[in-house]
């Protein structure tokens, strides 16, 4: 069985498993399963809403930011200077979107993919790119939020750092195996 | 550091939107997002609401804490401000072993699980304590096995071999990783992102 097929089949029987196990083993050791589990479920719905504000921030900031056409501006800018370690201009904006918006990169690989083939360098390097982080702004506003954190320290700039990590190991990566 | 990010992103989107004459849809997009945002919090409400349920239980019959040593020798070396057996570690490690399988649903739960336990053992309610901008790295940076929306597009568009990526993706994401670890432990020496010392007793500063 190849290594993607475990790992499929991994994905699907992990929560149902968690799902039985959990609540089975709760109840071998004599916990009342259903009323801790009411108890701990009620903060759900709070801990849900406290993110809202949070996220409606950084998420209005980042949407302004990509409609103004100020990413291209910012990728045309730097082209020059990502062209000496071999980034394609195409696969540009990709990266630099990536720390501010999943759905955002993943439509602008697959336009990539549909312009250059799926099997073309630059839409292989944006597949290889789009999984290689998280997005980490929104990462940081639903974590933070949910506790309430506002002063974030080196929360950011760790982030940022590991993402431009992520972005040029892709890149190498890719190079070294399709290049 | 947020807070210039954030005010740059606005002001630039404003300025550059008004050169291009795309104000308009600047304005859009603002409203658009906002609405976005809360159609992704409340999206959270019934998972978050189930997965809390179910830590609560695995937390009685005392399994997030078995988890918890399971990691102790990695976990004291990467926070090594979080008691051996805190249920937080328990909660962190669930959420990374969630986005390893790509299962995103139950990853963001989770975290939001073990950030709520940070909280509890940091001292200032208002600033992130070290063991959170470690665990929010190593989130940020996070590895998943199989990146399968991503294959699953390959292969719509005509791939000749979609999973590919995988390996690729996989090495990538374990280099952010390391990195996202490293920059956290370094980084907080800065003294510009050292914490504060936690309040004495009294403390009214203005505006906390």
């Amino acid at each position: 069985m190849s290594f993607s097929a475990v790992a499929q089949l991994v994905s699907t029987w992990a929560i149902p498993l968690l799902l039985l196990l959990i609540p089975l083993l709760a109840a071998v050791r004599r916990v009342k399963v259903y009323e801790v589990f009411v108890e701990g479920a009620k903060d759900g719905f709070t801990t849900a809403v406290k993110i809202i504000p949070y996220l409606v921030g950084m998420l209005v900031a980042i949407g302004m930011f990509r409609a103004s056409g100020a990413m291209e501006l910012l990728a045309s800018a730097l082209a020059p200077v990502t062209g000496l370690i071999g980034l394609p201009s195409e696969a540009l904006p990709v990266a630099l979107l990536r720390p501010f918006s999943g759905s955002g990169t993943l439509a602008l690989s697959t336009e990539l993919m549909k312009t250059h083939g799926p099997d073309s360098f630059v839409g292989r390097l944006a597949s290889v790119m789009y999984g290689s982080t998280e997005t980490t702004f929104y990462v940081l506003a639903v974590y933070f939020g949910a506790v309430g954190v506002t002063r974030t320290r080196h929360a950011v700039a760790a982030g940022l750092v590991a993402d431009a990590a992520g972005l040029l190991a892709a890149l190498l990566v890719c190079r070294a195996l399709f290049g | 550091m947020l807070n210039w990010v954030w005010l740059g992103l606005v002001a630039v989107a404003v300025v550059v939107g008004a050169l291009t004459g795309r104000l308009d849809a600047v304005t859009r997009a603002a409203f658009d997002s906002a609405r976005t945002a809360v159609e992704i919090a409340f999206g959270l409400v019934g998972i978050m609401t189930l997965w809390l349920g179910v830590m609560k239980v695995g937390e009685e019959a005392g399994l997030v804490r078995g988890l918890a040593r399971l990691i102790r020798p990695l976990a004291r070396r990467l926070f090594p401000d979080v008691p051996a057996d805190h249920p937080a570690l328990g909660a962190m490690l669930l959420n990374i072993a969630a986005s390893w399988l790509g299962l995103g649903n139950a990853a963001t739960p989770l975290g939001l699980k073990a950030m709520d336990e940070l909280q509890k053992l940091n001292p200032r309610k208002d600033t992130a304590s070290d063991a959170m901008v470690t665990f929010l790295a190593l989130n940020t940076a996070c590895i998943t096995l199989v990146p399968a929306t991503m294959i699953a597009v390959r292969a719509t568009l005509g791939s000749a071999n979609p999973t590919e990526i995988v390996l690729p993706t996989i090495l990538a994401s374990a280099c952010a990783t390391v990195v996202a670890a490293t920059a956290a432990r370094l980084l907080r020496r800065l003294p510009a992102f050292r914490t504060p010392r936690p309040p004495a007793s009294g403390d009214d500063r203005e505006g906390a």
